[in-house]
């Protein structure tokens, strides 16, 4: 496969996955909101840009709805939701042959269903409404995906773009939970704390999940193992990166001969630090240096993959 | 199917608004009967109710929409994606007539083939003077890089595209040579596809011939010109990427043979060899079906600003170690002032007469052609002689006092930029238009593969100007497309 087209692919993944998240933050913090005073809304608001990765340019000014409207439908802004639809469809479109109609005619759908939308004033309309029809656009993308594509190499090439970045935004969120309410784990749980933390599964949609695990019993460690070590939750940290594995392994195994040793070592060892990692230890040794070496690791893992298929030097490729 | 017996079409309603005059109707003859080889064709039709027929329109019109069979129009904001206009009445090309179409076309493209290989090497037909130096070495699209240049099997044109038309007394003629990168060959081969979905039993009635083999017999044209010993060369082709007019048809036919689409970013060159990068390393290539312009391919000998093509590709073509189908600066050999000389050259290289004329020319440069052609401007079709797709073109009758004026002064400031030929009142074909049939006039486009033999799929594209009255078919002016059949027998 041509290496421009494993980078289109790899990228509309990424970028669809990231519109679904950003939805599903937005979503749930507007709701939250719901049920609490002003000045907490301001830090809310603080934390949700904070786990989006502090996108340049956009400031909470007060008003949550203006915040919406920006992070929804500003396409100047690289971080929008909008943003991420054009750009995942640009890339669908540089590779329209190699994709399947279906594929395409649903990325179309969600692109033409938020692009119309664009005008509209979100704080009269419901802005609910809207972000749910973004987040499942995108779903359902994602399994005609699986149901009418090959699951080739540019199906793996999907894969890795999709787990790679659902690993980085989990990750990203966590941190700043941690961050704000790691302080006092000992503290008994009460009144808006606990709402937190349920929003923070929620916005993972690890809500119903967690509760047939660990019932409604909403304890922090056991949220943190939960969001980072579980295999099952497919928004656990450790899934994305089983995940990411997976099509890695896939896609070295059609290159044959090339050697993939340094991708193959990032990706395991952070594998099997999330496989055999204990949340106690974890814990223990301090959870945001942890996190931050994960998305350190992604990091690698993304270069490493561009160097190896995609951005390598003429000379390496020659010399074999 | 009815026996319509001797009810003449034209009498029935839906032909209440068909007109003829003294431009060849494809299929009526000079009394006013249906030419035989329409026949069958006819009953067919006038069988249909007219929801039958809408229905059937719809239905082609929807295959070609969900199949995204569009082209580009340059220059207009929004929509700028549209579906190719599509006649549901094919158009038919007796055995006979298409016999004389190919072997006139076999001849052309062979002796425009010695022609450049003659003008790139020792350019005897310039030293005996049957082409003046000056048209070839003025032409913007003659490469001096391509002097002495080898190209395999001395093929430098292997894919045209050569417009004809029909005169009133029904002769063929060659409007233009298309050798650069000719284009709608895929609205050939969809359309075939989508009629025979639509009109199954008439493909049975009427032995239409096949044109199912173009992509195999281009795929066995490039294989035919790879470098020598490149027993089981790469072949890809070569797009300028989405936003080109005829993507559509460079991921069909890239489909359709099997080789990857690639884009100048896609392929690097390394010591005079071209390379893809591909996510398992990279890969030679060897020949490259180029769907850009001559200009675009290489910004280190070409026009340095172009991010289309590749740096070095010249170099490792002038090495013999790729190929370019077609091969660079072919087209010295289509610009309109050349064309003039084409049955010269003909003459010159196969001692024979052409066996499809031109249309007759009247070149710019020439005082005495100038001078009348100045004063007919509001008779006579003014064409840019290095344009194509309809753009840059005057016709006379049509046009505004204002527009003539304008073309007189560009005329007369760059005559060799121009030439001048009789408006032509070329043949016209019955179109379904509304729920009537009318006539709209129509050229043929057939495709010539030139390797080691040439190929011509009996057929070619029919474009038809589907304005009322309109004499010009490029798709970027309103023009459509028909169905051709080549008939058996």
């Amino acid at each position: 496969m041509l290496s421009r087209v494993a980078d289109s692919l790899y990228w509309m993944s990424r970028y669809l996955e990231r519109a679904e998240h950003t939805a599903r933050l937005i979503d749930i913090n507007l709701n939250l909101m719901l049920d609490e005073s002003s000045f907490s809304t301001g830090r809310r608001w603080h934390r949700v840009l904070a786990a989006l990765g502090n996108p340049a340019g956009v400031e909470f000014t007060g008003d949550p709805y203006a915040l919406t409207q920006v992070m929804t439908f500003d396409a100047a802004h690289h971080s929008s939701i909008i943003s991420s639809i054009i750009a995942a469809r640009e890339n669908a479109r540089q590779v329209r042959e190699q994709i399947s109609s279906e594929q395409w005619q649903q990325l179309n759908r969600l692109y033409h269903e938020v692009t119309r939308s664009s005008g509209d004033d979100l704080s009269d309309a419901q802005p609910s409404d809207f972000l749910q029809a973004v987040i499942s656009g995108a779903q359902l993308f994602q399994g005609v995906t699986d149901s009418t594509m090959n699951h080739g190499e540019g199906w793996q090439f999907i894969q890795i773009g999709r787990y790679i970045e659902r690993a980085v935004s989990s990750v990203r969120l966590l941190n700043v939970y941690i961050e704000e309410f790691w302080a006092h784990p000992e503290r008994a749980m009460e009144g808006t704390e606990y709402l937190e933390w349920i929003g923070l599964l929620r916005c993972t949609a690890a809500f119903e999940a967690y509760c047939r695990v660990y019932t409604n019993d909403v304890a922090p460690e056991r949220i943190l193992e939960f969001l980072l070590l579980n295999g099952e939750n497919p928004h656990a940290v450790r899934h994305a990166i089983d995940c990411l594995q997976q099509a890695l392994e896939a896609v070295h195994g059609e290159g044959g001969k090339r050697r993939a040793g340094s991708l193959m070592r990032l990706s395991g060892r952070l594998q099997a630090s999330l496989q055999f990692g204990h949340i106690g230890e974890i814990v223990e040794a301090g959870v945001r240096p942890y996190l931050f070496d994960i998305l350190k690791q992604c990091q690698e893992i993304h270069q490493a993959l561009y160097q190896l298929y995609i951005n390598y030097s003429i000379e390496s490729a020659l010399a074999g | 199917m009815t026996s319509a017996g001797p009810v003449n079409p034209l009498d029935s309603a839906a032909f209440q608004n068909y007109f003829r005059d003294g431009a060849y109707d494809e299929m009526f003859d000079a009394r006013g009967s249906v030419r035989r080889h329409y026949v069958p064709l006819t009953e067919n039709f006038l069988s249909l109710s007219q929801d039958e027929l809408r229905r059937r329109k719809h239905s082609a019109d929807l295959a070609f929409l969900n199949q995204g069979i569009t082209f580009t129009v340059y220059g207009r904001e929004e929509g700028t994606e549209r579906i190719f206009p599509h006649d549901l009445l094919p158009r038919i090309i007796t055995h006979a007539e298409w016999s004389h179409i190919e072997a006139g076309l076999t001849q052309r493209i062979t002796a425009l083939n010695l022609f450049l290989h003659d003008i790139y090497h020792e350019g005897r037909i310039l030293s005996e003077g049957i082409v003046p130096r000056e048209i070839v070495f003025s032409c913007k699209h003659f490469r001096r890089q391509m002097r002495g240049l080898q190209v395999p099997r001395n093929v430098y044109v292997a894919v045209v595209g050569t417009d004809l038309i029909r005169l009133e007394n029904g002769e063929f003629v060659v409007l233009e040579d298309n050798l650069r990168v000719p284009s709608g060959v895929s609205y050939m081969l969809t359309s075939r596809n989508v009629m025979k979905r639509i009109f199954p039993q008439l493909f049975q009635h009427c032995s239409v011939r096949s044109i199912e083999h173009y992509s195999q017999s281009l795929l066995a044209t490039l294989r035919s010109l790879a470098p020598e010993g490149r027993p089981e060369p790469t072949i890809v082709l070569l797009t300028p990427g989405v936003f080109n007019s005829a993507y559509f048809e460079h991921t069909y036919l890239a489909r359709q043979m099997g080789i990857e689409l690639v884009e100048g970013r896609d392929l690097l060159t390394h010591d005079d060899v071209v390379y893809m990068r591909t996510t398992t390393g990279l890969r030679r290539v060897d020949v490259i079906y180029r769907r850009i312009d001559d200009d675009f391919v290489d910004p280190l000998a070409y026009r340095a600003d172009s991010t289309l093509g590749v740096a070095g590709l010249f170099n490792a073509y002038r090495a013999g170690n790729v190929t370019l189908a077609n091969a660079l600066g072919t087209g010295v050999a289509d610009d309109k002032a050349l064309y003039a000389y084409v049955p010269h050259i003909i003459k010159y290289y196969l001692g024979e007469d052409a066996l499809l004329n031109n249309v007759e020319t009247y070149l710019l440069t020439d005082p005495v052609h100038r001078q009348h052609a100045l004063a007919n401007l509001d008779k006579l079709v003014v064409k840019a002689v290095g344009e194509s797709g309809g753009y840059g073109m005057l016709i006379g009758p049509q046009s505004t006092a204002q527009q003539r004026e304008d073309f007189r002064r560009r005329i007369e400031a760059d005559p060799r930029n121009y030439i001048a030929q009789p408006t032509l009142n070329f043949s016209r074909a019955p179109c379904l238009i509304d729920d009537g049939f009318e006539p709209r006039h129509v050229d043929l486009r057939p495709y010539v593969l030139f390797g080691d033999k040439v190929t011509i799929v009996p057929g070619g594209l029919t474009r038809v100007a589907l304005r009322r009255g309109s004499l010009v078919v490029n798709s970027s002016q309103g023009g459509g497309s028909k169905d051709t059949w080549v008939l058996n027998t």
